[in-house]
């Protein structure tokens, strides 16, 4: 049974707002099954006395001190932006007309 | 759009019991971003505090601001919270441009604080707000939405994003469903809010400004018919000042209700308080949690705070503010009632930095809980943000005291200090608003008003003292009422004595 359906491919592409057709819908449902069913097989070595691991580190409380360090220029951020105004990032409008 | 007749406030609570539910955001006052060393200053020009870590370039690594963890465990206890011995964050994965790292990192089943509670007073019963849990997070970016009109995010086709904002830790404290409430619900949200600030501002941790958006809250609301199920609950943003948390639940009250009554069915929705009407508006809809597939954020290790640290920050926390409220009643001599309304006009605070800068404790209260908060109201802004501030209300009281301007005239004086002309004595002498306490002026005043009203002043003569009072008025309508009415008593009756 495939790990991943269709449908919940469509279901991600919509909530990343990819524009995604049909074709590649089949393709991508495919080729990330793939990607599941390799991954799920760590499960199958996963016994009880293995904890699910979060971290590969065993560290805890790793913090910096609240000091201010220097930012970057304002030209410099907006660099790789495809576009901007004002000296701001500018983007198309994100949200669909809900009224 | 919507046909459906509203019912009254009252109609709406005998028939249905509300539920409610706070998600408040404090933004925290740290002098760095909670993963990066950015500045957090507000207003500066855009997107000149962030760095690679704050924009989500590829290979930035995020290593968390102590100062944050410890200002999220202060909360927790002053909230009185039990703390986690060990928890983890979280991305929050949504793709929406106030993001630029297509997540927000933020803590989801682990949170840092849980189990905690706040006793909220109103009108003198104690109600107690159960909170679930108080989480650290960061703040989003900045969205100006362009096209449309200006601001909205309805009809806009396009946005500009600022991410001087993305990064600076946000603390949320989530309520338990609050029930039984009845009609006082919105009441019991305001002073639930009002006492969530006051708490965190004891502490020191944030500025708490609602007006400056670091205090956000998020209001939910259902009803329900006694005894039966609770109803379906919407969920109204944008409330963006203490009036507006009671306004926005009255009003969901009040509109679910219209529709309930009309046999229909209340959405599970998003809606957008608005601060002119007063009612919310769709907004946009909501993802659900497994929309946002949250999982542990690996890049930042799990936070375990040390029992012995937890145990000194909760001995070094500031009385709390209930406390603090009975010790100034004490101090200020007033009643129980009293106290409760200058707690909930956010004058605690305002009161007490006037006297310290030399006002009566009854001074000062008397401008903050009278014409200040009259016109605090009026105009829909928080009492600390009227225009008028401790120093020079303490100021005003002074001239009052002094003599050189008595309390009708001291309320033009406060009309100019908060209309920006300047401090109580400069208004004073600018507008000419001195009391006349040149004698020999009142005594030409008062000798044309014995001149004028002969019959009156004949009465006096004969020994009826009460007459005087028509002569006084008299004397304070020449003088514009620039004059002290005892002094003016004083000098007709030495007149005709
Ligand atoms: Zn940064």
């Amino acid at each position: 049974m495939a790990a991943i359906s269709r449908e919940e491919v469509a279901h991600l592409a919509r909530l990343s707002r990819l524009a995604v057709t049909d074709e590649e819908l089949d393709r991508f449902a495919g080729q990330l099954d793939v990607i599941l069913q390799s991954v799920a097989r760590i499960g199958d070595v996963a016994a009880d006395d293995i904890p699910p691991t979060s971290h590969s580190v065993p560290l805890t409380n790793v913090y910096r001190d609240d000091v201010v360090q220097p930012s970057l220029k304002q030209e410099d951020v907006l660099a790789g932006a495809p576009d901007a105004a004002e000296g701001r990032f500018r983007v198309p409008r994100i949200l669909d007309e809900e009224e | 759009m919507s046909t459906t007749v509203l019912p009254t406030y009252d109609d709406a609570v005998a028939r249905y019991e509300p539920v409610i539910g706070l998600e408040t955001h404090v933004e925290l006052g740290t002098n760095t971003k909670m993963f990066c060393g950015c500045p957090t200053e507000f207003g500066a020009e855009p997107n000149t505090q962030t760095c690679p870590v704050c924009l989500g370039l590829p290979g930035a690594l995020p290593v968390a601001n102590r100062a944050g963890i410890e200002a999220t465990i202060r909360i927790g206890l002053a909230l009185n919270c039990d703390i986690a011995e060990w928890c983890r964050m979280a991305r929050k994965n949504y793709f929406y441009p106030d993001m630029p790292k297509n997540f927000q990192t933020s803590q989801y089943d682990e949170p840092l604080c849980v189990d905690g509670y706040v006793d909220v007073d109103v009108d003198g019963e104690t109600f107690r707000i159960e909170i679930e849990r108080v989480h650290l997070e960061e703040d989003t970016g900045k969205s100006l939405h362009v096209g449309g009109a200006t601001g909205r995010i309805h009809g806009a086709t396009e946005s500009l994003v600022d991410y001087n904002r993305a990064g600076i830790p946000l603390v949320e404290i989530v309520t338990k469903p609050v029930t039984g409430l009845g009609a006082r619900a919105p009441e019991v949200a305001r002073a639930y809010v009002t006492e969530l600030r006051d708490i965190i501002r004891s502490l020191d941790v944030s500025d708490v400004r609602m007006e400056q958006g670091s205090l956000r809250c998020d209001v939910n609301t259902s009803l329900n018919k006694p005894g039966e199920e609770w109803g379906t609950r919407t969920e109204a943003k944008n409330v963006n000042s203490l009036r507006s948390v009671e306004r926005a639940v009255r009003s969901e009250i009040i509109r679910q209700s219209g529709i309930l009554d009309a046999g229909g069915s209340i959405l599970q929705e998003t809606r957008h308080f608005q601060e002119d009407t007063g009612d919310t508006r769709p907004g946009r809809s909501k993802e659900t949690a497994t929309d946002y597939r949250y999982f542990p954020e690996p890049d930042l290790v799990p936070i375990a705070p040390d029992p012995a640290w937890v145990a000194e920050l909760k001995a070094a926390l500031p009385e709390k503010p209930s406390v603090k409220r009975a010790r100034l009643r004490e101090e200020w001599g007033i009643s129980e009632v009293d106290m409760q309304s200058v707690a909930n006009a956010g004058a605690v605070e305002l009161i007490e930095e006037t006297i310290a800068a030399g006002a009566s404790p009854a001074g000062a209260r008397k401008w903050w809980m009278g014409e200040l908060a009259r016109r605090a109201n009026e105009t829909g802004v928080e009492l600390a943000a009227v225009g008028a501030s401790p120093a020079q209300v303490a100021q005003l009281q002074a001239l009052v005291d002094e003599g050189k301007i008595n309390d009708k005239l001291a309320r033009q004086v406060l009309e100019g200090v908060v209309a920006g002309e300047g401090d109580p004595a400069q208004v004073m002498s600018a507008r000419g608003l001195e009391v006349v306490s040149d004698t020999g002026a009142l005594q030409a005043a008062v000798d044309e008003a014995i001149a004028a009203n002969p019959d009156v002043a004949a009465k006096i003569r004969d020994g009826k003292v009460a007459a005087a009072g028509a002569l006084v008025g008299a004397v304070m309508k020449t003088t514009r009422g620039q004059a002290d009415a005892k002094t003016v008593r004083e000098l007709i009756l030495a007149r005709l004595s």
